[in-house]
């Protein structure tokens, strides 16, 4: 494996590792503000309970986050140091926003996890208000600065070196909005998914609980929410990527020519030798619609540029593929659930729905995971997109195969340990236990 | 008033400095929970555990400001520090995942004997690598060893960090962090019992402390020379380093005074001082020998746009702080102890100790 091989999969998989803790850190927050706020209304201690083991929850990944998060912030230096040197001044604006955000969310987690008893009762959801918002306003400015590796501006090329720097412009690119809004919703999505599978698992157990009635009724909602959003927020997304990144546009719709009238292809493999995508279901004009509101407009093939300057075709189009499917299986699900509970008025508990539910848990991962590499994966061979080459950015260090290795076997670890403590601690652990054993947490150490 | 690029650097000692105070002090918690013994073994781990629990993923984030002031003001010295000291870096940085993780698993983990010493053995191993790492970092950087020529780190990846002088350095932060540590929590403690064992152990890692400050200072002749030569030169020198000795001799005095809150004071004081004075050792150099603080600076813009957010977010930062620390840490929690009184639970414990006596 070469060095920069190894720096690219070492930064990919911390990416794909800390992804999933992120966007708990930013959904989790949610669902326990809704459960504590409806305690807060109705004093059923059911939803104080739920928001208490939610929380339990919440504290295990959200210290994973941190720390992975950490371990991003010097990758950026330690595997990208070209690539720093060139954006940091221009970018460096919203991660240090993010850096605040950061410390919000840290100093009133804290506030949340262990002060159940020492603030008052409005307090402490409030102090939850702040969590969520901090997380939220935190993934936002991360998203920010990704979205100018996808569109830089804010600056003006001189003798190859960035001048006229405006780190405000750079801030609001012009794929600012529609990264961040996606991703945030894709992390509630997610988030109500993996929750409401959970819940629904254990509802086919132990049917009639009152607990996981309440907490599925949450993350379902959640779930139907988002799901319907989501799409929404995709066509805008593609509409942006379509004007400002026409040959990622391209990758992810496996187009290889200009054309007019582009189809829309429903799976189908990009075969770059013969330059054109097998086996797709293909809606005539339908790319052209959706990515220029016109059935017979010219869509840009690949073919613009060289194929040096091409990203991995095969790669970036399945990716979309499995992205888009995840999303409308929840959009289906979601759409499902909603009209069971208006047609019975009560929570659609049909143990097939149920199973749905429990099958669909990891969708809204997968589907942030695909996501991921579409962007990321599209925008090669580009770490600033048409500007700086991925590989120039990357450091001299050599042996990086031995740190790819190293983080990859330590999250390995941190991932099934996280797992094992969901299922053994969290999820499975019996409701006597939840009232207390949280705000003792970190007391009773032998 | 100091130039744009002067004040940036200084928030960014600053940062460092609340990182050292706070976090360091966490760090500082894990070494004391390898090192529990005695009958109270299992009260010394809780009294850790419950001091760091609410506030340590808050600390930890003052290492991310300081990286983060680092990349966007100075990128040069990112680029050429991240370069030279990649393996540091790196071990340092399993050592805060480990910690930070292993740390919030014992909390949420089976409540079992087994299962609680495994992760806090994982924790206080990782709380003993990470700052010894993390000062093995800071004495490269300092030494002058990491040589740039037009932006490309040419001293290698070994040769500024695999020298005595880093080393020394590195086991100067990890005594430092203990030391503070203990004191905090001779002030945290409940009971007079526990509370004499982290005097006594602040007391030990003081001479710890003393002795390693004389290392690196000797090593500093050939590992350091330039910070040396600063240090003798500078016009703050002389004050800064008598200071500094009267906060390290003023801290010992109080903790066999048993004057908890002001030993506190006088610790943190101490550390904030030695930060100071490797700063004005090494100024106006951000990476000795190449690389100043304007020269590294990037365009004004930038800066000033940078302190504005600062600005902004220290209005949200320093109240939330507040209100975290005042819950968990009581109203104490930012006395120094001169007042006339000390902590309520001090004068109890004296009233005690002299019964006992």
């Amino acid at each position: 494996m070469s060095d920069f091989m190894a720096a690219r999969s070492q930064m990919a998989m911390s990416l794909a590792f800390h992804i999933i803790f992120a966007a708990v850190g930013i959904g989790m927050p949610l669902l326990m503000l809704i459960a504590e706020g409806l305690w807060l209304r109705t004093r059923d201690d059911v939803y104080l309970t739920l928001a208490k083991r939610w929380a339990k929850g919440t504290a295990i990944l959200f210290a994973v986050g941190a720390v992975s998060g950490t371990v991003l912030s010097f990758e950026l230096g330690l595997l990208w140091p070209g690539f720093m040197r060139f954006a940091g001044p221009i970018i460096g604006m919203p991660f240090s926003l993010e850096g605040f955000a950061f410390f919000t969310e840290a100093i009133f987690l804290g506030i949340y996890l262990y002060g159940w008893k020492r603030v008052s009762a409005l307090a402490h959801w409030l102090t939850g208000a702040m969590v969520a918002i901090s997380g939220a306003v935190s993934g936002v400015f991360v998203v920010a600065a990704n979205a100018w590796m996808n569109t830089p501006t804010g600056f003006r090329m001189e003798n190859g070196k960035p001048v006229d720097i405006d780190p405000i412009a750079a801030m609001f690119n012009p794929s600012w909005f529609q990264q961040t809004l996606h991703m945030t919703i894709a992390s509630y999505l997610a988030t109500g998914a993996a929750v409401a599978g959970i819940h629904a698992f254990l509802l086919l157990r132990h049917p009639r609980d009152r607990f996981h009635r309440r907490a599925l009724a949450i993350a379902l909602t959640v779930l139907a929410v988002t799901a319907v959003l989501q799409p929404i927020s995709g066509d805008h997304s593609a509409k942006v990527v379509a004007e400002t990144q026409p040959v990622k546009l391209a990758a992810l719709e496996g187009q290889f020519i200009t054309e007019r009238g582009a189809p829309l292809r429903i799976g189908g493999i990009p075969d770059p030798a013969s330059q054109t995508t097998r086996y797709a279901l293909e809606i005539p004009g339908g790319l052209s619609f959706l990515a220029h509101g016109d059935f017979s407009a010219e869509v840009k093939g690949l073919e613009i540029v060289p194929p040096e300057d091409r990203p991995n075709t095969v790669v970036v189009h399945l990716a979309f593929q499995i992205m888009v499917a995840a999303g409308m299986a929840l959009l289906g699900l979601g759409l499902l659930s909603a009209l069971l509970a208006w047609r019975t008025r009560r929570l659609p508990d049909q143990r097939w729905l149920l199973w749905l539910m429990v099958l669909a848990s990891p969708l809204g991962f997968i589907a942030i995971e695909a996501g991921w590499v579409v962007t990321e994966v599209g925008r090669q061979p580009w770490v600033v997109y048409g500007l700086v080459r991925t590989a120039d950015a990357v450091t001299p260090m050599p042996g990086l195969a031995v740190t790819f290795v190293t983080f990859t076997l330590l999250y390995l670890f941190l991932a099934a340990v996280v797992a094992w403590l969901m299922w053994t601690q969290i999820i499975t652990a019996p409701a006597a236990d939840l009232g207390h054993g949280h705000e003792e947490a970190g007391h009773a150490v032998a | 008033m100091p130039s744009l690029e002067v004040l940036i650097a200084g928030i960014m000692l600053a940062a460092l400095v609340f990182y050292a105070l706070l976090a360091g002090a966490d760090f500082g918690g894990g070494v004391w929970d390898l090192l529990a013994r005695g009958p109270r073994t299992s009260q010394q781990r809780a009294l850790i555990a419950g001091a760091i629990g609410p506030i340590w993923e808050a600390n930890h984030v003052w290492l991310i400001l300081v990286i983060v002031l680092l990349f966007t003001a100075f990128p040069p010295a990112f680029v050429a520090i991240m370069t030279a000291l990649h393996i540091p870096l790196t071990i340092m940085l399993v050592g805060i995942v480990l910690r930070g993780a292993a740390f919030t698993f014992r909390t949420y983990d089976s409540q079992a004997d087994a299962v609680q010493r495994r992760w806090s053995r994982v924790f206080a191993i990782a709380s003993v690598v990470t700052p010894v790492m993390l000062g093995v970092c800071i004495g490269a950087i300092a030494s002058g060893q990491i040589t740039v020529v037009d932006g490309v780190v040419t001293s290698g990846f070994f040769a500024a960090w695999l020298a005595p002088f880093p080393w020394a350095v590195g086991l100067f932060a990890l005594v430092l962090f203990a030391f503070l540590a203990a004191v905090y929590l001779t002030v945290e403690a409940p009971d007079l019992a526990l509370r004499e064992d982290f005097r006594r152990r602040a007391l030990g890692a003081a001479v710890a402390v003393g002795a390693l400050a004389l290392a690196v200072f000797l090593l500093s002749g050939a590992g350091a020379p330039r910070i040396r030569a600063g240090l003798i030169a500078s016009p703050w020198a002389a004050p800064l380093q008598v200071a500094t000795a009267l906060a390290a001799v003023g801290a010992i005095g109080a903790l066999w005074r048993r004057h908890y809150l002001l030993a506190r004071a006088l610790a943190a004081a101490q550390i904030t001082l030695i930060l100071l004075g490797w700063a004005a050792g090494q100024f106006p150099y951000l990476v000795e020998p190449n690389i100043t603080i304007a020269e590294a600076a990037a365009p004004p813009v930038t800066l000033r746009l940078l302190l504005y957010a600062l600005a902004a977010g220290a209005l949200v930062l320093f109240p939330s702080l507040y209100y975290l620390y005042r819950i968990f840490k009581g109203p104490d929690v930012f006395s120094i102890g001169l007042r006339g009184a000390r902590s309520a639970a001090a004068q109890r414990d004296e009233a005690r100790h002299a019964n006992d006596s």
